[in-house]
């Protein structure tokens, strides 16, 4: 079982506060951190190898200190790490994300499945996972809770719907996307951190992976944040005070007079 | 498009530095330098007091683009129901297809569901595009790509919206791949340029902290998924006219490389939190997985859905179906009731675009008070059962 496992390294946005003054965020002292979602995608991978023995590689598409979100990968217990760090990646939205990792993963030649977390928290779009499905033009799933079992050339797996959840079989080589419920990620072991401090992690550019040059970075990105502000929220913060027969007959008139009820 | 530092008038005072969440600036030799980490926000353009920073004109579109024409919206179904955010994007699309003087299309895969496709008439659709199939009854990503893609590319639509449900953000960013155009997840405001015939599509990101508006300026269609209950619903009108056009695959190939095997609908109607007008959710607050059902009764008597906080899911008091924030779902109802849950910012990113919020806590100073239309101080234990006593007993007295 041969595995990748895309992975993102974020500013802890729970971290983040917003200047009141200036109403835009305030960035010093925010660590960075492994998008929560891809922990479980790291750990789900760790069990594939588990069960069906084989490789777990990270991947990463950032800056040069991406490659501590790698580190932190291979001291759960991933195999292998592999930054793909470029000038030219700058400035790209999920399409030419997408692209860029779909270049990368060819180039580890013959694939079994590859993780992704369900979306990143910074930017929440949850589209790189089935876009880099459909440049591979792969099988996809995403929000899975469950990998019920891998065998025939195919995954059996539980996905998460709105109203409920699908069981579904997807043929291999495939791209999943996880969601929170599928396990309980491990912690670094010691020989994990070992591992990890000493491992060379190769640097992939956009020539090396073959990329075409108009559809990585800004050039091969269609959309442009156009401008970007703090959102107001008009919130009367009204307490309702009193004894609490008072206080729940106040806010169910309160939900009436608006309609709510 | 690049950001662009004008040397003349950058002082090198390092406010940009400080204000970007990229850490993409650095101030070398008194001036500002943008590095490669830098993402286009344009945080750093507003606190520039010198006017030093600025965006590189967005490219005017290539003329081609203007062959594409007409707002399209996918109508969600599953089991043969039409999803309400299908409502929603008639009624949101009807707006920006007429002040951009074009015909608005619902498309609907599915198999044997007719009468749905009268109902997108009726909440204003102008035309609907039925694509019926047996393989298109149930989803499937690689069916629901194949033919969507196929379908905007024989018609070209400036415009694709699909709801942010479970479904439209699996399949449609794999359509948007298919062509090669832009796509924005999970917005909360739409507008368009008509001039310039640009889709303005307004999201969160950074766990609701920022609003970006975002532009797909030279691809089309411009493409965006919609947070549900954003926008209103359509009025229904049985008079409205429309056309209904049934196809087939026509030869499509769908090149199915999964296959659903079993759907298994939750049987507790509490536990579709998207969906839901109302949301009582409790947290560490509820304490045990068998009070919770203190807050489903609550839900019952408002016949909404209980929603739960990831310290309460974490715990293992109620399922991951049910959580609200960062890690869990993004929730938009028109009430939010809060039961012992503090309001820590990843769970405020999840619910803080609900109409109403009311919030119920022992701490006074819990954060959730700051995100509240209305706040309670008090015991969840007296205060929930309370409501929902009170609840019924206006509603036997109302029969």
């Amino acid at each position: 079982m041969n595995i990748v496992v895309c992975i993102k390294q974020v500013p802890d946005v729970s971290d983040v506060r917003i200047n009141p003054e200036t109403h835009t965020l305030i960035r010093e002292g925010v660590p960075s951190i492994i998008n929560p979602f891809d922990m479980y995608a790291i750990e789900e991978g760790i069990r594939l190898r588990e069960r069906f023995g084989g490789k777990v590689t990270v991947l990463t598409m950032g800056p040069p200190q991406a490659e501590a979100a790698l580190r932190d990968a291979v001291s759960m217990g991933a195999d292998d790490a592999v930054l793909l760090s470029d000038r030219a990646f700058a400035g790209s939205d999920t399409l030419a994300t997408s692209y860029t990792l779909s270049m990368a993963i060819r180039k580890f030649g013959s694939l079994d499945v590859v993780i992704c977390g369900k979306q990143a928290i910074d930017g929440d779009t949850a589209q790189v996972g089935p876009e880099i499905a459909e440049n591979l033009q792969w099988g996809f799933a995403a929000y899975v809770r469950k990998i019920e079992d891998i065998a025939d050339g195919s995954i059996r797996l539980e996905r998460l719907m709105d109203d409920g959840y699908d069981i579904l079989n997807v043929r291999l080589p495939a791209v999943i996307t996880v969601v929170k419920e599928i396990n309980r990620p491990r912690l670094p072991s010691l020989k994990g951190k070992m591992q990890a401090k000493k491992m060379a992690i190769p640097v992939w550019t956009a020539e090396q992976i073959g990329a075409d040059p108009e559809r990585v970075g800004l050039k091969g990105s269609p959309t442009k944040v156009w401008k970007i502000f703090t959102p107001e929220f008009k919130r009367k913060g009204e307490r309702i005070e009193g004894e609490p027969r008072a206080q729940v007959d106040r806010l169910i008139s309160e939900i009436r007079r608006l309609g709510i009820v | 498009m690049a950001l662009l530092v004008c040397k003349e008038k950058c002082t090198g005072c390092g406010v940009c530095a400080q204000t970007c969440p990229f850490d993409a600036i650095d101030i070398v030799n008194g001036t500002a330098v943008i590095k490669a980490s830098c993402n286009l926000c344009g945080a750093c353009i507003e606190v520039c007091e010198f006017e030093a920073l600025q965006m590189e004109q967005i490219e005017a579109p290539v003329s081609d683009l203007s062959t594409y024409r007409g707002v399209w919206i996918f109508a969600e179904q599953r089991g043969g129901v039409l999803s309400s955010v299908a409502m929603e994007l008639l009624n949101e699309g009807r707006k920006l297809a007429d002040r951009l003087g074009v015909s608005l299309s619902a498309v609907l895969l599915g198999h044997e569901i007719s009468a749905q496709a009268s109902i997108l008439v009726a909440h204003g659709a102008d035309r609907v595009l039925f694509v019926d199939d047996p393989a298109l009854k149930d989803f499937n990503d690689d069916a629901y790509t194949a033919v969507l893609a196929d379908l905007i590319r024989k018609e070209r639509p400036e415009i694709v919206l699909s709801g942010a449900t479970a479904i439209g953000r699996s399949f449609i960013p794999k359509v948007a791949a298919r062509l090669g155009t832009g796509l924005t997840a999970d917005c909360t405001a739409l507008d368009v340029d008509p001039g310039k015939r640009l889709l303005l599509q307004t999201r969160p990101a950074w766990g609701g902290n920022i609003l970006a508006t975002i532009l797909c300026p030279s691809r089309r269609p411009q493409m965006a998924t919609v947070r549900h209950k954003v926008f209103k619903r359509a009025d229904q009108d049985e008079r409205r006219k429309g056309e209904i056009e049934r196809r087939g695959l026509n030869g499509i190939s769908l090149d199915l490389k999964s296959q659903v095997i079993r759907t298994v609908e939750e049987i507790e109607n509490t536990v579709n939190i998207t969906e839901a007008d109302i949301i009582v959710s409790g947290g560490r607050g509820v304490a045990s997985k068998e009070n919770f059902a203190v807050i489903e009764d609550l839900a019952r008597a408002l016949g909404g859905a209980v929603g739960a906080s990831r310290g309460a899911v974490d715990a293992e008091w109620i399922s991951y179906a049910h959580q609200v924030g960062q890690t869990g779902k993004t929730v938009c109802p028109k009430l939010y009731i809060a039961c012992g849950i503090s309001g820590a910012v990843q769970h405020l990113a999840g619910m803080q675009s609900s109409e109403v919020i009311v919030a119920v806590n022992k701490d006074p100073d819990a954060p959730i008070f700051k995100a509240a239309t209305y706040g309670i101080v008090g015991d969840l234990f007296e205060i929930v059962p309370l409501m929902t006593r009170r609840l019924k007993e206006m509603l036997e007295g109302t029969k």
